[in-house]
């Protein structure tokens, strides 16, 4: 097979079947556009005539075996991977496809708590029991940071039959943890590593910068093309390493994923690989370069810190991704989703996330230096404007969890919603999370304390985006009877 | 030859001048520019394919842009100018002798460059001993100064390119905070004729009015810019366009100008109907 790099074997079968001019008695029913004028308008004729069915010429999703296979091919080896696999579900469908193709019902999978909300949902549908590693926190920012080895070996000591370790690389503020040794240490007793990569995927193009999923020996990687990725929202990869058997994982991930994979969604993905492959150092390097250029600006602002490699300590901070721009805003007395507020409300600027002591900006090839300036001018503003003295901010964003069920287990018990206060010393049914950045502050399965909703009522009152309960208010919680 | 320059000032409408010559043509990094010679308005200079001015009617935006601010606040002595690299605005300031200090941000230096060598007419204050040039982002300089200038030119193109930053919160809020307590502000403030002008013109106005105490607008006839009525804005800590107009100490300069003149300025600062409810509803909004 011909592993050229420039090639985007999805989005030439594309090319080569719009020339055939071929008429189509099949779905999609809009019939390349033409059934739907004010879609087609809005969208593009482009866009509606590459959205077709999976047929002879175009291969189909759940078994590749023309071009969809060949583009998997060129993905693998762009990834360094054995096996990639082109996933239309988000990057969701990848994280909670490695978790069923490693667990089943009653396994353990080790964790961080701070992951996304998609990982504990695999958990509620396959039934495997969370143990969790307690993240390390640094108190200043307010932030949770990587696993310590120490713990991730206590947690392997305690939990010899844990099938699987997963592992965020990085997390979403851009902290990554001592990857390929917790792969290694991993390995000698017998477990797979699972690594979300929905905020790495240019660790495996650019310079300088954390080390990837795939070359510190992790048998999973799930990777959000979409986000550095530049491929369309939804498109995703699964990547496997070297002991991963192709066919039992494809199985598996048509579980659950569609028969009709989105041809715009795959053409995305064949297409933002190769230009991965071909421009993603230079186009990293770029990216970390405006970063680091607002990180200084910034930081000389004063009170707000945008943070960076001085915070790697060897161990929960093992490494530090220089293009996330993270800021901590605690100093200027404004919590981060205030920030956040404001440089939308005020300023017109749309900032990945807002949480209780920091905010994201999300930085990529599509920036200029001028949008850079809007970014930094408005926080001066907002600074000179909103400053205030920083008593009573709360800064903790850790919560120990306690966990008394498993997911899948207090996710369908019989239940009672209580007022939120009255939910103390229960143990809840229900996620409680802030979105983004989506990583629960409460998961089914969990014992509720004052802590937990202090911080909940805190981040409502700030204005945070909470999302989870059956109740959307966020009054009641469903707890077990 | 048959050779024309066409803008469109709407989605159907545009303007043509008859071209002699095009002079010059070149993309920089920052915008296309070009200088086209024409019979009717002289040398011209575009960017983006957008008119910045004709040898023929740049002489009513730059009176209007400086004189206007130069004639309520006397006191006046250290200018920020921002864009403006076609160098009209500096000449214009270059003319009061008693102004000590003049920095020009622009960010393009090839818009200078190019200005010199084919637009001799304005760009012809280059080597005032009171201008330093800076050739950089407008929000980055301004950002860095507290309480310095008692006037701040905005020259800008329009809000749909390099001179987006220009028309924003931060920006607006980094000049009041640039400006000493006499501090005036004056900024090309679009068009209220054309629908997207007419946008542009009310959100930059809604932003002003919830930066400064006093923000108002006046008006000027530039035949060859969008529908030909054009507006810039006055904004300020203390200083009112109109109450804190002293006639007698402008004229006493002696300085000539063909469009700018005492009596202009009163009424410059009255405004069709159409154009006052704009404001108006803009400035209700503001929290």
């Amino acid at each position: 097979m011909n592993l050229n790099q420039n090639r985007a074997p999805i989005k030439d079968a594309l090319e080569e079947f719009a020339s055939r001019r071929v008429v189509p008695f099949d779905v999609p029913g809009h019939k390349r556009g033409r059934a739907n004028k004010e879609l087609t308008d809005f969208l593009g004729k482009q866009c509606m005539s590459i959205d077709v069915n999976s047929m002879k010429p175009l291969d189909n999703i759940c078994h590749p075996v023309s071009v969809i296979a060949e583009a998997e091919k060129l993905a693998a080896a762009a990834f360094n991977a054995r096996n990639a696999f082109f996933m239309v579900g988000g990057t969701t469908s990848s994280v909670q496809a490695m978790i069923f193709a490693t667990t089943k019902c009653g396994d353990k999978l080790i964790l961080p708590r701070n992951v996304h909300r998609s990982v504990i949902n695999a958990l509620v549908l396959n039934g495997a029991v969370p143990v969790y590693v307690n993240p390390k926190v640094n108190r200043g920012l307010g932030i949770s940071l990587g696993m310590s080895l120490e713990d991730v070996k206590k947690a392997i000591a305690e939990n010899p039959d844990a099938k699987a370790i997963l592992v965020n690389n990085p997390t979403y503020y851009g902290i990554c943890s001592n990857l390929k040794e917790i792969c290694r240490i991993a390995h000698e007793n017998n477990m797979l590593v699972l690594a979300d990569e929905a905020h790495g995927t240019h660790f495996y193009f650019g310079e300088n910068l954390p080390v990837c999923a795939m070359n510190a020996g992790a048998d999973f990687a799930s990777v959000s093309m979409h986000k550095s990725g530049g491929s369309l929202t939804q498109s995703s990869f699964l990547l496997t390493g070297e002991n991963v058997s192709e066919g039992y994982v494809r199985k598996v991930i048509n579980l659950t994923q569609t028969t009709s994979g989105s041809y715009l969604l795959m053409s995305s993905l064949d297409i933002s690989r190769k230009n991965l492959a071909l421009n993603g150092k230079e186009i990293f390097k770029k990216i970390a370069e405006l970063a680091e250029y607002a990180r200084d600006e910034i930081n000389q602002i004063s009170d707000y810190y945008a943070y960076s490699k001085e915070i790697i300590n060897g161990d929960s901070v093992f490494d530090f991704d220089i293009t996330k721009l993270a800021i901590n805003t605690l100093e200027t007395g404004l919590a981060g989703i205030e920030v956040y507020d404001l440089l939308r409300d005020d300023y017109d600027i749309q900032v990945e996330f807002g949480d209780i002591g920091n905010i994201l900006a999300y930085i990529s090839v599509g920036d200029r230096e001028r949008d850079l300036e809007r970014l930094v001018g408005a926080l001066s503003e907002i600074r000179r404007r909103f400053k205030r003295p920083g008593t009573g901010m709360l800064t903790q964003e850790y919560i120990e969890p306690i966990v008394e069920k498993s997911p899948q287990e207090a996710f369908y018990a019989s239940k009672t919603s209580l007022p939120l206060k009255e939910t103390i010393g229960r143990v809840s049914c229900e996620f409680v999370m802030c979105y983004p950045p989506g990583i629960p502050v409460l998961a089914p399965g969990e014992s509720i304390t004052a802590d937990i909703i202090e911080y909940i009522m805190y981040a409502k009152e700030k204005g945070c985006f909470m999302m989870g309960p059956e109740d959307e208010a966020i009054e009641r919680i469903n707890v077990i009877h | 030859m048959d050779l024309w320059f066409s803008e469109y000032h709407a989605e159907g409408v545009r303007l043509s001048i008859k071209v002699a010559k095009q002079l010059h043509s070149e993309q920089s990094d920052f915008q296309q520019i070009d200088v086209f010679d024409s019979e009717e308005f002289g040398r011209f200079l575009t960017l983006d394919g957008f008119m910045m001015l004709t040898e023929r009617d740049e002489f009513i935006y730059h009176d209007m842009i400086v004189h206007v601010p130069l004639a309520v606040n006397p006191e006046i002595r250290k200018v920020l100018v921002i864009g403006a690299g076609d160098g009209g605005a500096v000449r214009e300031l270059c003319r009061y002798k008693y102004i000590e200090k003049i920095d020009l941000v622009e960010i393009d230096q090839r818009v200078v460059e190019i200005s010199k060598q084919y637009l001799p007419s304005t760009a012809c204050s280059f080597d005032d001993e009171r201008l330093s040039i800076y050739y950089q982002d407008g929000l980055k300089f301004i950002r860095k100064c507290y309480d310095f200038y008692d006037l701040i030119i905005v020259d800008s193109t329009d809000p749909f390119g390099p001179g987006e930053d220009l028309f924003t919160k931060e920006f607006y809020g980094n000049c009041f905070k640039a400006l000493t307590d006499y501090g005036i502000m004056v900024n090309q403030h679009e068009s209220p004729f054309y629908k997207n002008d007419a946008n542009a013109m009310q959100r930059a106005h809604k932003r002003i009015t919830e930066t400064f105490p006093i923000s108002k607008v006046y008006q000027a006839h530039i035949p060859t810019y969008p529908s030909g009525h054009w507006l810039f804005g006055f904004a300020s800590k203390k200083l009112h366009p109109i109450n804190d107009l002293n006639p007698a100490s402008w004229n006493s300069l002696g300085l000539d100008t063909r469009y700018y003149n005492t009596q202009l300025h009163y009424g410059c600062f009255a405004l069709p109907t159409y154009v006052e409810e704009m404001l108006r509803n803009v400035e209700n909004e503001k929290e």
